[in-house]
């Protein structure tokens, strides 16, 4: 997640220098085409059953808070874990060690226990149909605006780029046709979520899930196995490789060149807290669920799965690295042309040096799956924020619903055809994407200042809301063009500081948006005038009645559920320290 | 759609018997790095019992 935005375009990069490659390939057979013939068909099928729920606008965009709470919390994680994530924490494994790990414990589950425990109640208790319309609700119009604008076509741009390097991918490893392959996975995704809106694309994102957790854990078993276990992997592997915590006291011990501020501030509060606390994409499953207790338990429910994932996506990376340096062992890091380890083919080699024919059917389903479950995230969260949140508050305020339902329909082919669009421009624009990636970062940066502010301060401004957002903006470009990290950045002419590591430059960027953001709002708010009370029920802390959870059982209500998430959390952090 | 454990139970199920019998039919098919297992075998099972526990909750009688 966290990582994708700035590594997306770099995975793209280097599977497209590399395609000149050749011991890459992998050899399909009939038997491995079967199940992902079954695969295709069944979600579509999903999609087809799931159209006979659908009447009204909301139905196809929100689901109407009709899906239950297990569905929307394996939902909720599955959204995110797209290609690139797999192929890129795989990719981070070999590169960084259990480091990686950071990604989920650090930068993921703690945001997930405060968006469920504290965030939540304001979202669905607001009754908005989507995250800028309670930027709408809470601020003014031009909040949503900005916010909905620049959500809608970050949206667009990830998941033409996941297109774009999912198409390499397979043209690369399965010599398949890159127009062909991007075609048809589009056409399915466009097809399924045509059919069944909001509601059938989870539903599958489930589907999903569980093919790739079944399709890679195996694979994750049998590379450690290999290497003889985790204590095979440790003798092996330099202890850098096989700890987390322990060499983040200075950049220079660290293979990631981040030091232990930087990383828990900038990638475990200010990125990680402005990804799961404020993005649609992740909010809208939530959103889903049928009522104010299941929406705080999604994002609960869903850090159990999420702390385990790296054993799965991250681990096999791990063993790679090891089977490498043990002799004899059949298995070698794949290069460059150019020289050098190609990282973001470790998923890919290892599959077909540990799955015969027709298990390699399923690794590569669960691969597909992954895919199809980002792109669709993407396109489910196109659609309603483009129906309701532009065309509703700005094109056509009054219409019947059914106009609305066409509409978000007619968005949904549109969301696909432009994905298609930025996947064939990343093709012969390369460095523009790279760019987009760039001030995309910027963007996203200070969001969760707003949110804080706005949902725990009721002076909080409009006003204040919206100069915060562009100021905080303003300072990452300006910390980007100021700073230089590996050669990237410094534009503005001068060097104030020269950052170990591009991912260190991104988590200080971040870290100095956000509090720009929070200052600029803070002083705005206190000089304009703030909505009155009256305006603010369930939108604000202190003028919203929080839910009292007293009777549930505590595996249902959200403040035991966090205590167990984050105990579980420390423990998997202190065995991997 | 009533209960999704239903249709994913169907899908893991059949995946899974698909993968088990080609593993016991063509038994020599088997990966470089771990020849010596029969993977194909050993990962249908896994997705047949995981379909299986799906179904069986999706079948077995409510309790009143």
């Amino acid at each position: 997640m966290v990582l994708k935005r700035s590594e997306r375009v770099h995975t793209a990069n280097a599977i497209r220098y590399n395609s000149c490659g050749k011991e890459s390939a992998l050899t399909l057979r009939a038997i491995d085409y079967v199940s992902l013939v079954i695969y295709f068909i069944f979600v579509l099928g999903i999609g087809w059953l799931a159209k006979r729920k659908i009447t009204t606008s909301e139905d196809f965009l929100t689901s109407r808070h009709s899906v239950p709470v297990w569905i929307t919390s394996l939902a909720f994680i599955a959204a995110n874990l797209g290609a690139q994530e797999m192929i890129g924490m795989c990719a981070s494994g070999a590169k960084y060690g259990i480091m990686t790990a950071h990604f989920y414990w650090l930068g993921a589950v703690p945001a997930m226990v405060f968006v469920g425990v504290f965030m939540m109640p304001f979202y669905f208790g607001s009754r908005a149909r989507s995250v800028p319309e309670y930027l709408k609700l809470r601020f003014d119009e031009k909040t949503r605006g900005l916010n909905a604008i620049t959500f809608a076509i970050m949206t667009i741009f990830s998941s033409g780029i996941s297109m774009y390097a999912l198409g390499l991918l397979f043209e690369l490893v399965l010599k398949w046709n890159f127009t062909s392959s991007v075609l048809l996975s589009a056409a399915i995704v466009l097809v399924y979520t045509l059919l069944g809106g909001l509601t059938s694309a989870i539903y599958n994102e489930v589907v999903q899930f569980f093919l790739i957790v079944l399709g890679f854990a195996p694979l994750s078993f049998f590379a450690v196995e290999k290497a003889g276990g985790w204590s095979g992997i440790q003798q092996r592997l330099g202890p850098v490789m096989t700890h987390s915590w322990r060499y983040v006291g200075h950049a220079s011990e660290n293979p990631m060149g981040v030091e232990v501020f930087g990383l828990v501030a900038g990638l475990g509060f200010v990125l990680s807290f402005g990804y799961w606390c404020t993005n649609f994409l992740v909010v809208q499953r939530a959103m889903a669920a049928p009522d104010m207790a299941g929406a705080r338990q999604t994002p609960l429910f869903a850090a159990f799965p999420k702390i385990l994932m790296p054993f799965v996506v991250i681990l096999p990376g791990i063993a790679a690295v090891a089977l490498m340096n043990m002799a004899g062992s059949g298995y070698t890091l794949p290069l460059k042309p150019g020289g050098g380890f190609d990282y973001d083919q470790v998923l890919t080699t290892l599959m077909a040096k540990f799955y015969p024919a027709g298990m390699l059917g399923i690794g590569l389903t669960g691969l597909m799956a992954s895919f199809m479950s980002g792109m669709a995230g993407n396109v489910t969260a196109f659609n309603t924020v483009f129906t309701y949140d532009l065309y509703q508050s700005y094109v056509r305020r009054d219409a019947p619903d059914s106009h609305y339902l066409w509409v978000g329909r007619v968005t949904t082919v549109a969301g696909v055809a432009l994905s298609i669009g930025t996947a064939y421009l990343a093709t012969h624009f390369n460095n523009i994407m790279d760019f987009l990636q760039l001030v995309f970062g910027f963007v996203n940066a200070p969001l969760f200042a707003t949110f804080l502010l706005g949902m725990f301060w009721k002076r909080t401004t409009g006003d204040g809301a919206f100069s915060g957002l562009i100021a905080g903006t303003i300072a990452a470009a300006c910390t980007h063009g100021l700073t230089v990290a590996e050669r990237k950045g410094g534009w503005m002419g001068t060097n104030l500081h020269t950052f170990p590591s591009v991912m260190a430059q991104n988590f200080w960027i971040a870290i100095i948006a956000w509090t720009a953001c929070l200052i600029v709002t803070f002083a705005v708010s206190l000089v304009t005038a703030p909505k009155p009370e009256s305006a603010l029920h369930n939108l604000v802390y202190g003028v919203t009645q929080i839910p009292h959870e007293g009777q549930a059982p505590w595996y249902k209500r959200p403040g035991p559920l966090a205590v167990i998430v984050l105990a579980v959390l420390v423990v998997f952090n202190i065995i991997y320290w | 759609m009533e209960d999704l454990r239903r249709p994913i139970g169907f899908l893991f199920s059949l995946l899974g018997v698909i993968l088990l019998l080609y593993g016991v039919i063509a038994p020599d098919v088997r990966a470089p790095l771990d020849a010596d297992i029969n993977v194909n075998v050993w990962c249908g099972a896994m997705l047949l019992i995981f379909g299986g526990i799906l179904l069986w909750l999706s079948f077995r009688p409510k309790r009143s």
